[in-house]
């Protein structure tokens, strides 16, 4: 699975990007060896917290060897779109940053730990691969950033919404999608003079 | 057939037990108003005001009420309690349509009547857009004192013909609003700062 | 109810067959065909279709909720039966989508619990806690001492108030009416004292970033002791009325039977997981707030039945009276919320007497306040489970991007897996003990 996703990612218009990608990594760790390193990705700490930042191709790689590392729950599957994000984003060397991000956090019950996973995915051709196989308890969640934010988990057994109509059009968690505020009409209560 | 005949010859002095005579109207909407049932349509967090309502505290069956129909056939009153999303309209009006006339409509909750805080793309900005609404009960949620007012406002309304009537002729709700009872409507002056 | 019989339908795509299960979890679930995949629109074709005669293997596809009284609110499942046996199941969710990661955008930090504490409704303090930890932990700040007691004592009393909550739908759902009025009963009493610390019953917006909205109000400890008292001879009463009763047990051990392998492959957390007998609770695990400092047990299950989850919640209320009593006695004295002139609008009586103050107290309720940018995950042990939340500032004063994992919505998914060949009536009894609330399912 993790290969055959690798594979067509390779196959898509990613091609340059990818490899792109990769070279700026094996710069980057080269000229900054002392980086921190888990599971072949750059890792950061977010107030404290452990975060992976593997590319988009590994990461599939990266969930298998989570999951053999004893992450045994997959907790949460979001993601963020950072289309409006004003600010420079913390990202380590290597780490190109796209729209969107999908953020998972994995868990480990014999260790009391957490761990986080940041997937950059670029806005033009938003796939990423899905976890399913991996950790089923992802389905849902993984459904609700496809209905909200509409990334789609390749590999997903049903890429359906989940949480809007079938019908819907639009993702409404896009940062490019109106709120939808209807103005409020306020009508003057009766007796009290209304012009 | 002998109370009539007793009555003929003798006048009201015949009467021996106890009668009550009134138009027949008067009486049917009497009993309409005592024994609206409710049909269960609990969407969010007004509705677990709902239920307590209907909990023992405070008992919803006095008026006649307690039996929360979930099939809307044997349902007079439609108790919306929650914001209804856009998903969710399309039910609401269907189980509306399937409730035998006549019909009422309770608006429980800001967010029924009017999209309250939600005023986003998933929710519907009143539910007075998708089925006519005869009392607004205010509040976030409104507490059990709010909805038996605006159950008891409703009875009221029943029991007089009022809205009936008033239904016929527009095909609108009463639109009546009623007052918060619960005490959580109104802003109280909080001590802040040190314990008083 | 439409229903129509039809040949078994065959348009599932299960990806189990295209993946190697043995690298993953999914062959952990040896019930995944029970996971119906199928959509609105090919669901609403074959009911409309004509049953096909002659066939004995034909199932039937039934539709429940979302307006149904034992369905928790706005939850509807689309189940294909044989007979009275559910073959699959799909729960289907979103009549109750609200909207309000997005709305979180738009309201201020200040202004954020008002919104996330409309999620789990009925733990709502529980959203307004996980909230404010997020904000202050990109803040980076410390809440007094008496403002995490104050906390951790309201979300006790809620995780109780919420379990009584469960223990009467529970006990509706399964016939038990009397259950059902004990239940409120004795949650209205929690409420009382909610209302008078609160101003409010539900949906309180009482825990904010940088503390609590307002001190315990004078006399809070004989009210909270009032409640410790009334509550353990009901406890008792409901041990009596169900925990023993042959019937009770009839409808509910071994009904809904979950494996820990399947429990922690389709991410469960609380009560779910706990009754498989993993000993995984947040307070201990990974503690927040004060709980390391506070004795209590973490109650787990051993059948993985929706008996050991209706025994495992009706013993949280104990384990949370236990902390409840600590909380009285170690109750810190003073601030109730941080001092920090950035985060918190300043002491009334400040406001009468200095302009900066005022200026202050209006920009703080007008603009809100900055938060440094970054990203942060929390968790809280809600009742229900692992309760989340992924906040994302831009170091302005609004969230950039907020989204709470809600455990109902994740527990939601043992659903097929639990009720997977076992009868319709069971299948309701299967909902009960999720437990979930759609409020924080489709948020
Ligand atoms: S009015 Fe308030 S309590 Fe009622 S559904 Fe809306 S948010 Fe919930």
């Amino acid at each position: 699975m993790a290969d055959d996703t690798e594979t067509a990612d390779t196959e898509t218009a990613e091609t340059e990007a990818a490899d792109t990608e990769a070279a700026d990594q094996e710069t980057a760790e080269e000229a900054a060896p002392e980086v921190e390193t888990a599971y072949g990705c750059p890792v950061t700490y977010s107030r404290g917290q452990k975060v992976i930042h593997p590319s988009r191709g590994e990461w599939l790689d990266v969930a298998v060897q989570l999951l053999a590392d004893g992450w045994n729950m997959c907790v949460d599957v979001t993601s963020v779109d950072y289309l409006s994000y004003g600010v420079a984003r913390e990202l380590p060397a290597g780490v190109n940053a796209e729209r969107f991000e999908v953020v998972a956090s994995f868990i480990s019950h014999s260790r009391a730990e957490r761990i986080r996973v940041r997937i950059q995915v670029p806005g033009d051709d938003p796939t990423v691969g899905s976890l399913y196989a991996l950790y089923p308890g992802s389905d849902y969640l993984e459904r609700e950033v496809f209905d909200l934010m509409g990334i789609s988990f390749e590999g997903h057994p049903d890429m359906s919404r989940i949480l809007m109509p079938e019908t819907w059009q639009g993702h409404p968690l896009r940062k490019d999608y109106e709120v939808g505020v209807i103005p409020v009409q306020f009508k003057a209560p009766a007796g009290k003079g209304s012009e | 057939m002998t109370l009539i005949t007793n009555v003929q010859d003798q006048g009201l002095e015949g009467l021996d037990h106890n009668v009550i005579t009134a138009p027949i109207e008067q009486l049917v909407n009497w009993a309409r108003a005592r024994s609206s049932w409710p049909a269960t349509f609990g969407l969010a967090c007004c509705a677990i005001e709902m239920m307590a309502t209907g909990g023992s505290h405070y008992d919803l069956a006095r008026l006649g009420m307690e039996v929360f129909r979930a099939s809307p056939r044997q349902a007079d009153v439609m108790i919306v309690a929650g914001r209804v999303s856009q998903k969710m309209a399309p039910v609401l009006r269907q189980i509306y349509d399937q409730m035998m006339e006549p019909k009422w409509v309770i608006s429980m909750g800001v967010c029924a009547s009017s999209g309250g805080m939600f005023n986003n793309y998933a929710i519907v900005q009143g539910v007075d857009q998708i089925v006519p609404v005869d009392v607004y009960a205010p509040g976030c949620p409104p507490g059990p004192e709010t909805l038996l007012h605006a159950i008891t406002t409703l009875h009221t309304k029943i029991e007089t013909g009022e809205l009936l009537q008033r239904r016929q002729e527009t095909g609108a709700g009463a639109n009546l609003t009623v007052e918060q009872l619960d005490g959580q409507g109104v802003s109280q002056v909080v001590q802040i700062g040190k314990k008083a | 109810m439409t229903a129509v019989e039809q040949a078994p339908v065959a348009d599932t795509t299960d990806v189990a067959e295209t993946i190697d299960p043995a690298s993953g979890q999914l062959d952990k679930l040896p019930r995944r065909h029970s996971v119906l995949r199928m959509s609105e629109v090919r669901a609403a074709e074959l009911m409309d279709s004509d049953p096909i005669d002659g066939e004995n293997d034909q199932t039937m596809l039934m539709n429940m909720g979302p307006s149904h009284p034992s369905t928790h609110g706005v939850l509807r499942l689309m189940l294909e039966l044989d007979g009275e046996t559910v073959v699959r199941s799909k729960p289907v969710v979103g009549y109750l989508h609200t909207g309000m990661e997005k709305t979180a955008e738009t309201l201020t930090f200040l202004q954020g619990p008002t919104n996330v504490t409309r999620m789990d409704y009925a733990a709502p303090l529980f959203n307004e806690l996980v909230f404010s930890l997020a904000t202050e932990e990109l803040i980076g700040m410390e809440v007094p001492p008496r403002a995490t007691w104050i906390r951790m004592l309201m979300c006790e009393l809620n995780r109780i108030s919420s379990h009584l909550l469960f223990m009467a739908t529970n006990g509706m759902d399964l016939g038990a009416v009397s259950m059902m009025i004990y239940g409120w009963r004795e949650r209205e009493q929690v409420l009382r004292f909610f209302q008078k610390v609160t101003g409010l019953r539900m949906n309180h917006n009482y825990i904010r970033p940088g503390g609590v909205a307002a001190d315990l109000p004078d006399g809070w400890r004989d009210d909270v002791l009032a409640l410790m008292e009334m509550l353990p001879p009901r406890l008792e009463e409901y041990d009596i009325l169900m925990t023993g009763q042959p019937i009770w047990r009839d409808r509910l051990q071994g009904v809904g039977v979950i494996s820990q392998d399947e429990a922690i492959a389709l991410s469960a957390t609380g009560p779910i997981l706990r009754s498989t007998g993993v000993a995984w609770d947040l307070r201990r695990e990974m503690p927040y707030l004060a709980y390391p400092d506070v004795d209590f047990d973490i109650v787990v299950g051993s059948y993985g039945d929706s008996f050991d989850r209706y025994a495992i919640r009706l013993n949280e209320i104990r384990e949370s009276m236990r902390i409840v009593h600590q909380c009285l006695d170690m109750m810190p004295e003073g601030d109730y919320r941080a001092g920090d002139a950035k985060v918190t609008p300043p002491p009334r009586a400040r406001i009468d007497e200095s302009m900066e103050a005022l200026i202050h107290h209006f920009k703080i309720f007008t603009e809100g306040f900055k938060v440094p940018e970054g990203e942060v995950y929390v968790a809280v042990e809600s009742p229900r489970g692992e309760l989340g939340c992924y906040m994302v500032s831009d170091g302005g004063s609004h969230p950039y991007r907020m989204h709470i994992r809600g455990p109902s919505f994740v527990n939601l998914q043992t659903m097929p897996h639990m009720m997977a060949d076992s009868l319709i009536a069971d299948a309701v009894a299967v909902i009960s003990s999720v437990d979930p609330i759609l409020g924080e399912v489709d948020r």
